[in-house]
């Protein structure tokens, strides 16, 4: 899994039928440090997390079926967590 | 799931025999602002899109879910057509 924050959201009315009803978020994977590493993706959200939080992500695609409770959605992200805290030792 | 431009389509006469009548659209991956982000890759279509449209895109075995219980041989589908999206 990893960290990422929620940095907007995706309409799309024409998508496939598993993605019905299914929130489709922007969020961008974040170093430790909170930096952002890499290009934002899309994932699903089912927890209901907003913009701006901080979220736990997989980005694998029987993880992602899972999260959202569907089988054989064409999906490699979704959101499974959203992050209270985050303590590190170093 | 990543956005993506489809900046083209392709004609494959000679191909495996999964892919026949799949639509093959070459897309370039997009950054949350728009911006181009890495290198074009080809994608079969699962959502009826086009060139010029911006859609989004999965990668991975999961891309031929939407031919199931046909396994088409793709590392990369569209599956959905973004109408607009909104960064917070």
């Amino acid at each position: 899994m990893q960290i990422a924050r929620v940095v907007g959201t995706v309409v799309a009315t024409q998508k496939h039928a598993t993605f019905e009803g299914a929130k489709l978020l922007l969020v961008q994977p974040l170093t430790l440090d909170d930096k952002p590493r890499g290009t934002a993706l899309i994932a699903v959200d089912a927890l209901g997390a907003g913009v701006h939080e901080r979220v736990l992500i997989v980005m694998e695609g029987r993880a992602a079926c899972e999260a959202i409770g569907r089988k054989l959605a064409p999906v490699d992200a979704a959101v499974v967590g959203i992050i209270d805290v985050v303590d590190l030792i170093v | 799931m990543q956005l993506a431009r489809v900046i083209g389509d392709i004609v494959v006469t000679q191909k495996d025999h999964h892919l026949a009548g799949l639509k093959l659209l070459v897309l370039q991956p997009l950054a949350a602002d728009g911006s181009t982000a890495g290198r074009a890759l080809v994608a079969v279509d699962a959502v009826g899109s086009g060139v010029g449209e911006t859609v989004f895109f999965v990668r991975g075995k999961e891309a031929s879910f939407p031919f199931h219980p046909t396994e088409v041989p793709t590392d990369a589908g569209i599956v959905g057509i973004v109408d607009h999206w909104d960064l917070g």
